[in-house]
Order: structure tokens, then sequence, then C-alpha cells
């Protein structure tokens, strides 16, 4: 093991350097909490009194109390700076006095919340920088600071409370301080001071406070604090060990690989490299070179633990597809990442084994160059990191056997034919073709098959004492055996071959599928083509049942799929919806919930997170091989861009809806408000016309004005009847009540509700049976009957009848309006069903264009239709279909009892 | 206006409503009495035992039919429930709950006092009181199972029979289909309804002159027939 036992010379005037440094330097100290409130200002002040009096010169640069009595008591005998008072848009805000501090030079000075930000107009942006300043002025400095304003924790303390915090501290500030005590107590005792007032809350923060002081975020928080902590010390503990010359230390810099296989015995070497990291301080990773051997599922599950376990470390895990020898395949990774340090396991094999296939180990060594190499015993004896002598190979079926066969069978009728003319010596040779040919063409256990074969044709055709398998001279023994021989090398190459083959084959294919999904994805429009798409192609790529959780408007996952998926139960739901709120992997083969049903992958767009890949397998985890794995966070990736492009948009595709509403609601807003106002203002007048009447008017008068005002007012009460069934079909909201309804029940209440236009007219009804029924809501119908004949009777003259027809059409039945009007004008045959639109001949004033528009929305909600056309008479002629769902009624009454 | 009048109990919170009941209910004989609120109708009704209560389902405080309800628990003053178009659903389970009648805004002063008159007279009549019930020219003889149409024999079914005797029983009242339904087939199931329709469709033929505008057996949709006098 190339290791160096002294410290190289630079770093020990580094070394020396720091020691002195350190000894003229300032003190820093800081009180490290979890939370606020856990009272580090407090521990800070009670500090200081015992230095004040011990005699130092101790001065209060800034110390926030926040008015708790005990906190500010321990100001008590202490000085106090005076805060800088810094004008800020007119409130004048107070700040730490840098400079009043640097001319007043006090031994120790106390400046509170080392996160702060200053305010505009400091000399400094933050507070830290004010304390560096101390620091360099030779002044020992006291400071607070929790653990969420480390800048490097920034993401994990986002991951766990869901806060970005804002205030942020480098944390080499933290490592140049010479002590640093953590301010530690309980989660509940924290919780009991917060819930008693004790812990200052910001008036505008309280929110997020509350937020923030959950118990699981504390528990979090303190775990951090308490680790911080612990590798502070611990970089004391190597600062104090490397001036002790206990070398055990290597530049900075380095960088630890770790070389493991799917073997029990790789668990330690990962631990022992995970002891090394730590010790050094350095990050590491640990390797497995997937060299094309396949491996048992016994094998592939041990990987995949060993790979969580380096996570859980907090190393990197990493497979590889091989590309070259495992050793070059290791040491292009550690040179593209900067490794100084590879760790490998002692092979445990036979000396003689290695001697004849050359060990990881000597290669490693051989061509690392600059980068150690560490060799960690390891006690089971396994290992696949070499080429094994016989690699895997599937055995030749039936069919190629035969086919073998036929190649010796053929080599052995050629060498007969030419028996007397050659030498035995190369009939050999020509039994050497059948070899080949099975070795290129079907692998190696057909070479080996064909060579036995071979051998045998050999020795009972040609070797004397011929038709015999006895061999009479020992020579041949030797040809027989450089046969076989010949077979299992020629095989074994070919087979390589072939192996690598398949393994860029399937590289391919997988290029190929991810190909393939994103053609379909792009195709896909909305958000279920997408979601089909994507289950299409993950299913037919992993043999797998997929299933996409998305959020509903609340945050909550919803599963996209009612096809009685594994994965629609709540328990799914529920380990989905922790996928999507950490943003990361859980399920089967990941470190969170293993015990789920399924594996679950979240679908990071480019905005955020879109949802939740469920995947389920019933023939076991697929998708534990490492490439696989990587496949479908590939597929999810892709899948969760389309989603996010297919949401963007249907938000387009929304607004244009929106806008296009808009524009209807105010034509139509404006149309009903002059048809409002217009009946409003007849009422209006007749009514003042009769309170205002000093006695003029005569009776008749007197009638017509009320009759005016119960015009108006049915008017008026049909507009906002047919504006309310209007919106009602419009919004989507309707729900039918589909009943059968006998046609002269439907009609003869229409009648009844006519009203006003309907008194004194003609309408003449005509049923073509009495049992005819009409299937569907009843009160629409109606509606739909009143608007057409209202309609009809305001076309038609007075002293004309408006005839209405029913007749059952067998699959349905049908409803004719008739009137005796002027006729549709033409090309207007379907206009007139459109909202607003008005008829030119209409009688001016008449109606908001909405009655026709109804009538067509009420056929259509059944499924049926409206047509209009003119009568040959005269006159126009509405026809409704209603089509039938299911059988009408028949039969008498007493057989439903 | 006499204490002898009969009074009206009108239950409404609308002031304009209030004043057109108002004064059409004492154009047509009534004492009138006003409640905004279904706390003070269940209030006024036991103080003043008004002879009929009309009463708006949608009042700001109680759901109509806790009031209806509440009413019956302890009354059978007739009630009419007033609603608007498209709440037939509340109209029927007001009627369900007890309530005699139902209007359905807007209403004419005729429609109110023909409704009232009926609630009024409440001549439900009894079973067995009298073994011929009438309107019109229809003539029921309960004893010899005998139904005459301006005196002319009209053969019924069983059922038909059934379904004409309890419309005669209850003339001008609307009857709710699952009533119609317990009445006659003994059961009251949505399933039914359309069995109901089918034997109102063949009384309307057989005792109407125009079936497509009955005089006598009115459809009252989403809610129920009604027998009209």
């Amino acid at each position: 093991m190339p290791m160096d036992q002294r410290p190289d010379p630079e770093e020990l005037l580094k070394r020396v350097q720091d020691e002195e440094a350190r000894s003229s330097r300032a003190r820093f100290k800081v009180f490290f909490g979890a939370a606020p409130g856990v009272g580090k200002t407090y521990a800070m002040l009670a500090e200081a009194q015992r230095r004040r009096r011990e005699g130092v010169d101790v001065l209060v640069g800034v110390v926030e109390t926040h008015k708790r009595t005990e906190t500010a008591s321990l100001l008590d005998g202490l000085e106090l700076l005076p805060r800088k008072s810094l004008p800020h848009r007119g409130v004048p805000l107070e700040e730490f006095d840098l400079e009043g501090a640097l001319a007043r030079r006090p031994g120790l000075i106390l400046v509170d919340e080392l996160a702060h930000q200053n305010a505009p107009g400091c000399q400094h942006l933050k507070r830290w920088q004010d304390v560096m300043d101390l620091l360099d002025a030779g002044i020992d400095v006291y400071t607070t600071v929790n653990v969420q304003h480390l800048e490097s924790l920034k993401d994990v303390i986002a991951q766990i409370t869901g806060i970005v915090v804002q205030e942020r501290i480098p944390d080499t500030v933290l490592e140049r301080c010479d002590e640093m005590e953590l301010v530690d107590i309980s989660v509940d005792e924290l919780l009991q001071r917060l819930s008693e007032g004790k812990v200052y809350v910001p008036e505008q923060a309280r929110y997020a406070i509350q937020r923030f002081f959950r118990r699981g975020n504390l528990l979090a928080l303190r775990e951090l604090a308490l680790r911080r902590t612990a590798e502070i010390v611990d970089a004391d503990m190597r600062r104090y060990r490397d001036s002790q010359g206990i070398q055990d230390t290597w530049a900075a810099g380095q960088r630890i690989l770790v070389a493991i296989t799917p073997g029990e015995s790789s668990e330690v070497l990962i631990r022992e490299a995970r002891r090394m990291a730590d010790s050094l301080g350095a990050p590491w990773m640990a390797v497995y070179v997937d060299g094309g051997s396949e491996l048992s599922d016994a094998e592939r599950e041990r990987l995949e633990s060993h790979l969580r376990l380096v996570e859980r470390l907090g190393g990197e895990g990493i497979a590889l597809p091989g590309h070259a020898t495992l050793a070059e395949d290791l040491l292009a990774l550690a040179r593209g990442r900067n490794v100084t340090q590879i760790i490998i396991g002692r092979s445990s094999k036979p000396r003689w084994m290695e001697r004849l296939q050359g060990s990881l180990l000597s290669e490693v060594s051989r061509q690392a160059g600059r980068v150690h190499v560490h060799v960690v015993p390891t006690e089971s004896r396994e290992s696949r990191y070499q080429l094994p002598l016989l690699l895997p190979s599937s055995w030749p079926g039936l069919s190629t056997l035969i086919l073998c066969g036929l190649y010796v069978l053929a080599a052995t009728l050629l060498g007969l034919a030419t028996f007397r003319r050659i030498e035995l010596a190369d009939i050999v040779m020509i039994f050497t073709i059948p070899i080949l040919v099975a070795a290129i063409r079907y692998g190696r256990n057909a070479a080996l098959a064909t060579s036995t074969l071979a051998v045998l044709a050999l020795d009972f055709f040609f070797v004397p004492p011929r038709f015999t398998f006895t061999v009479g001279d020992v020579r041949h023994i030797g040809t027989f055996a450089i046969l076989l021989g010949m077979g299992l090398v020629i095989g074994n190459l070919t087979e390589r071959v072939r192996q690598q083959a398949i393994r860029a084959q399937s590289r391919e294919q997988r290029t190929l599928a991810l190909y393939r999904l994103g053609e379909s994805l792009v195709q896909a429009g909305d958000q279920a083509d997408t979601i089909t798409s994507a289950v299409r192609a993950v299913e037919s790529q992993f043999r797998t049942k997929v299933i996409f959780f998305l959020p509903n408007a609340g945050g909550t996952l919803e599963a996209m799929d009612d096809r009685s998926h594994p994965l629609a139960d709540e328990t799914s739901r529920g380990v989905a919806q922790w996928t999507f709120d950490h943003a990361q992997a859980a399920g089967q083969g990941t470190g969170v919930l293993p015990a789920a049903k399924g594996l679950f992958l979240p679908l990071k767009g480019a905005k955020g997170l879109l949802g939740v890949m469920g995947l389920q397998n019933e023939e076991g985890p697929l998708w534990q091989e490492p490439d696989q794995r990587h496949l479908l966070e590939s597929f999810a990736n892709q899948t969760a861009l389309a989603l996010e492009r297919a949401a963007l948009s249907a938000e387009a595709h929304a607004t244009g809806i929106k806008a296009e509403r808009e524009e209807l609601r105010n034509a139509l807003l404006s149309s009903v408000s002059h048809d409002l106002r217009t009946p409003l203002a007849g009422i209006t007048g007749s009514a003042t016309a009769l309170l205002e009447d000093p006695g003029c008017l005569s009776l008749a008068e007197r009638d017509a004005l009320l009759g005016a005002i119960q015009d108006e007012a049915y008017r008026m009460h049909r507009l906002v009847t047919n504006l309310l069934d209007l919106t009602r079909l419009e919004s989507g909201t309707l729900k039918l009540n589909r009943e059968w309804l006998p046609a002269e029940e439907v009609v003869g209440s229409a009648l009844s509700h006519l009203g006003r236009p309907g008194e004194g007219r003609d309408v003449r009804v005509e049923v073509d049976r009495p049992d005819t029924f009409l299937q569907g809501d009843g009160l629409l119908l109606e509606q739909l009957l009143i608007n057409l004949v209202e309609n009809a009777l305001k076309f038609s003259p007075e002293d004309q009848p408006v005839e209405v027809r029913v007749f059952g059409t067998g699959k349905g039945a049908s409803l004719m309006v008739s009137d005796h009007g002027p006729g549709i004008p033409p090309g207007m045959e379907e206009r007139i069903f459109e909202k607003l639109f008005r008829g030119a001949d209409a009688p001016s004033g008449r109606g908001a264009g909405l009655g026709l528009a109804i009538c067509r929305g009420i056929a259509i909600a059944h499924g049926g239709q409206i047509q209009v056309s003119n009568r040959a008479q005269g006159g126009a002629s509405f026809l409704v279909s209603l089509p039938y769902h299911g059988e009408p009624p028949r039969g008498l009454s007493e057989d439903l009892s | 206006m006499s204490a002898e009048d009969p009074q009206i109990l009108v239950v409404d919170d609308e002031p304009q409503l209030q004043r057109f009941l108002g004064a059409a209910l004492k154009s047509h004989g009534y004492r009138v009495l006003f409640a905004g609120s279904g706390g003070e109708c269940e209030r006024l009704a036991i103080s003043h035992q008004p002879s009929a209560i009309l009463l708006d389902l949608g009042l700001p405080d109680k759901d109509g039919l806790q009031v209806v309800t509440a009413l019956r628990a302890w009354s059978d003053i007739p009630i009419i429930v007033i609603s608007a178009r498209g709440k037939e659903d509340d109209k029927v389970e007001a009627l369900e709950a007890g309530a005699n009648d139902y209007l359905t805004k807007p209403f004419g002063t005729r429609e109110l006092i023909a409704r009232i008159r009926v609630a009024l007279r409440q001549r439900t009549v009894p079973q067995g009181a009298s073994p011929i019930l009438e309107v019109g020219d229809i003539r029921m003889d309960l004893e010899s199972h005998l139904v005459t149409r301006a005196g002319e024999r009209v053969h019924l079914t069983p059922n038909e029979f059934k379904l004409l005797m309890t419309l005669l029983r209850h003339p001008g009242k609307v009857l709710t289909h699952n009533q119609l339904l317990k009445e006659v087939w003994g059961v009251g199931s949505a399933q039914q309804v359309h069995s109901l329709r089918v034997c109102m469709n063949q009384l309307r033929q057989k005792l109407e002159a125009d079936s497509a505008r009955p005089r006598y057996l009115q459809t009252e949709l989403g809610v129920g027939y009604r027998l009209s006098e």
C-alpha cells in the first residue's frame, strides 16, 4: 500500500501558519441551536457575565432579548453599545454599530443573530461580515446562530420544513470558530416554551413560524444541529491530531472510490470506505461494474441493498455498464471523478487461478498511476470481477444440436470420401470446420457439443483401429484434446462477442423505446392522452402495470385510473403522496417505504413536480436492475415534461374558451338588460299612472293599464326562466331526470302554463295514440313545448290556429309545432336556433332570442334534435325528435303491482 | 271583517310578497297574520291557531321542510307551501311531510284563492262515510263499484278504480306520486311511477272529453296529480 506516513513539507508549513494565526487571532465562539427559542442568547449572556467577572472587557454589541425578562436581567452590569440608527424609507432602522465597536475595541463583544441581514446603508450586507471584521481586528466575538441558517443545509432545511431560509451564512464562517457550544433542549421542552409564549414570534411571521415549529421539523432540525456540531468537533480533533503528528490524513481534495460486487463481503468494503471517507472528510462513491454476467435474483437484491447502504452512509452509489476490462472501467471512472483512493476487496481465489486470469488488483495497481489503491481483506469466497473461465451461455436447443450433428456428419462424409487420398492430420483439419461454424453461429456450448461429436466421429471412423472407439496410438489422445480445447476457446471468444452484441442490442432497444415514448408523447394532445401513451409505453417496455397519480386543486394526489389497478388503493396513494411531497422515489427497491406494493417515481417537470408514477409487477421487481431503474427514470422525466406541456396547452385553451365565453356573456347581458328594461318601463309607467291618477281614468283605461302590468310581468318571468334554463344547459351541470311520460300529460301541462299569450288563442293538439310516451325530463320538455308554442303564437295571426302534433316513431317520439306565420326565410334554418338571434320580421321588442336556443339545448340534452321547415300552405313547422333509451312502458297497470 | 273570518298566517320574508298576499287575501275576506321567519311562524301558529298557513320554502332561518314537520307534530292546520319553479323535489318533500298544497312563484290571485279555499275546506272524505263520490259529471258508487260519466257507465280496472277513488277522496288537493302509489299499489317506489302514469293515462282516456286538456285529472309535472273540481 503506497502510503505516506509523514506529512509533506507544504502541509507542515500550512499547519505552522495556521497555528500562528490561531494563537494571535481573536477567539470566536458560536452558540449554536436547532431552532429559535432554545436559549442561545441566554447562554451567551450567562457566559459573558462569567467572563466579565473574570475581568474581561465585555461589550454588548447587539443582543435581542425580545423582552424576555430572564434574558434581559442578564444584561445587568454589561456595557451596551448604542445602536446605529439608519433612515430607511422614512422609518428609522436600528442596526449594530460596527464602526462604534471597532473604535471602542473591547476585549470581547457579543453579537447576537449571526445570520442577520443588515439594513441598506450598513457597511456590509450581512452581519457575519461585521463579525469577520471584528475578529480580524483582534476582538473576541460571541455570537448565536441556528442550524437552519447554514448555507450547505439550505436544501435539506427546505425539504424538512418547506421553508426556504433567506438569511444564510456560509459554512466557512462556522468552520472558523474556535469553540462551538450547542445549546440544546429537548423538542418537548421547546414546544412547551413556545406555548408559554417564551419564544419570540414576530407578528408578521406568525404563520410561517407555526409551520416551522412542528414536532417533526424540530426533531429533524435538532438532529441536524447535533450532527453539525459533531462534525465540527471532529474537525477540531483532527486538527489536534495533525498538530501532534499523528499521521492519519492526506492532502485535501480527497475522493474515495470503492469497487463493489453483489457479494456479501462488499458490505465490509462499503463500511471501510465510509470510515476512511469520514476520517479524511472526503466524499466517496461505491461502484459496481456490470461485466455482463447474468446476476441471480439473490445477487441482484444484494447489489440493490449495497447501493442503498451506500446512500444511507452518505456515499454515492454508481452502477456502470462495463465497456472494456473491469480494471479499465474502474480507473476511467476514477480519473473522471478525480478519485484519489481506490478500495478493492482481496480476492480469495486460489493463486493459480489468479495467475491464469490475472487479478483485478494487479491490473488496477499496475495502471493506477497516482491513485492510491487499498486492499481490504474480505472473508467470503466470491468474486465476479474477473471474466469467468466459462462465460455463462445458454444451452443449445435440440434443433441446434441436430444441426451441429449434421455438420459433423458432413465433415465425416467428406473425410470418408477422401480418406484414402489424404493424411489423418488433414482429416482432423476438416473436423475443425463444423466446430468453427457451430461456435460462430450458436455460441460456446454448441461449439463444445460439436467438438465432442467431432472427436467421437474422428475416433470411430478414422483413428485406427477404425470403427471402434478404442484408440491405438496415445498421440491421438492429444489430437482429441486439441479439438476439444479448440471448441472451448473459440466458443468462449465468440460467446463474448455475442454477449456484447446482445448488450449493445438491449441498449439500442432502450434508446429506441425512449425515442418512441418521446414521439408518442409529442403526439399526445391533452393530459389524458399523455397518460395513456405513457402507460402504454412503460407497460410494453417493462412488463409492469403503471398508474399515474396527479395532484388535484388542493395538492392531494389522485389516482388517474379506474382499471382496478393493484396500486389504486389508499395505502399506495399514501406512498405516492409521500413521493410527491418529498420529490423522492419511494416503495420497492428504494430506501423509503420498501414494503410498499410497488415503486413510486416522482414526475419532475421543469417547473416542479407534476405527479407520481406508480409501477407494480406481479412477476417480481424487474426494475431493480440499475440500468432498468435508470431507464424508468428517463421515462418518468419524459412523461413529466409531456404532462407539463399538456397542462400549459390546456391552460392556453381554457383561457381561449374563457375569453369566448366572456364575449358571449357580454352580448347576452347587453341583450338581456334591454329586454328586462323594456317590460320594467312598461310596469313602472302603468303603475305610476294608476297610483297618481286623480280620478280621470275610465274603468276601461284602468283595466288596460293593469293588463299591461300583468303582461309585462309575465314577459319578464318568461325571460328570467329562459335565462335560468340557458345557464343550466350551458354550465353542463344540468342533470336530466329522465322519465317515461305520457305525451298527453306533457302537452297538457305545457298548454295549461301558457299564460296570457295563450288566452283566447286556438291551439290544436293531436296525439297519434293515447299511449304515446315521451322520454325525458318533464319540466324541460314542458319548457321546450311552451317556448315553441309561444313562438308559434307570436308569429301567427291572432285568428289562425297553432297546431301541436305528437307521434311515436317506434324508436322515439316526435313533437311538431306548426304555425301560420310568414315562415322561415331561406338560409336561416340553422341560424334561428342561435342564441340572441332575432328574426328580422319578429314583432319588435319581443323576446331576447333565447327561446329557440333553449329548445335546441333541451333537444340536444335529450340526445335528440330540432329542425324547422316551411309548410306548403304557409307558416313554419318545428320538429323535435326525441329518441328512446330502452322500451317505453306498455301493458296494463294491473300487471304491475 | 269579523273574528269569524278565517285567519291566514303568511310566512314570507319578502315585504313585496307579504304586501301582495296581504292585499289579495284581505280583499277576499280573510284575516291575515304575518311571520318573517320559521321560528316566528311556529310561535304565531301556537298563539293564534290560524285557519291555514301560507309558507314560503325559502326562509332565512329554517328549511321550510323543517317548519312543516314541526307544525305537523302537533297540528293539522292546512299548510300551503310557496316555492320557485325547478324546485319540484322540495315541493314533493314538503307535501309528503304533510303540507296540503303548493303554489309555484309567480302565481296570480285567482290561483291563490282557489288553493286557499280547497285547503280550508279540507274535505278529505273519510273512508266509508258515504258510498257515493262525485266530481262534475263523474260519479262513483263505492258499494256497487259503479262509475258513471254523465250517466253513462264506465268500465274501470281495479287499479283505475282505486286510483280514481283516492283522487275523489281528496278533491282539489295535489297528491304526490308516492302518496298515490301507496294508496293504490300499497308501495311507493320510484320504479313504479311509470305504472301510475300508464294507469292515469288510461283513466283520462276513459273519463276526459279531451285527454290532452283534461278537465278533472290534472298533471302537476314532477310532483303528482290533482283532481280538479
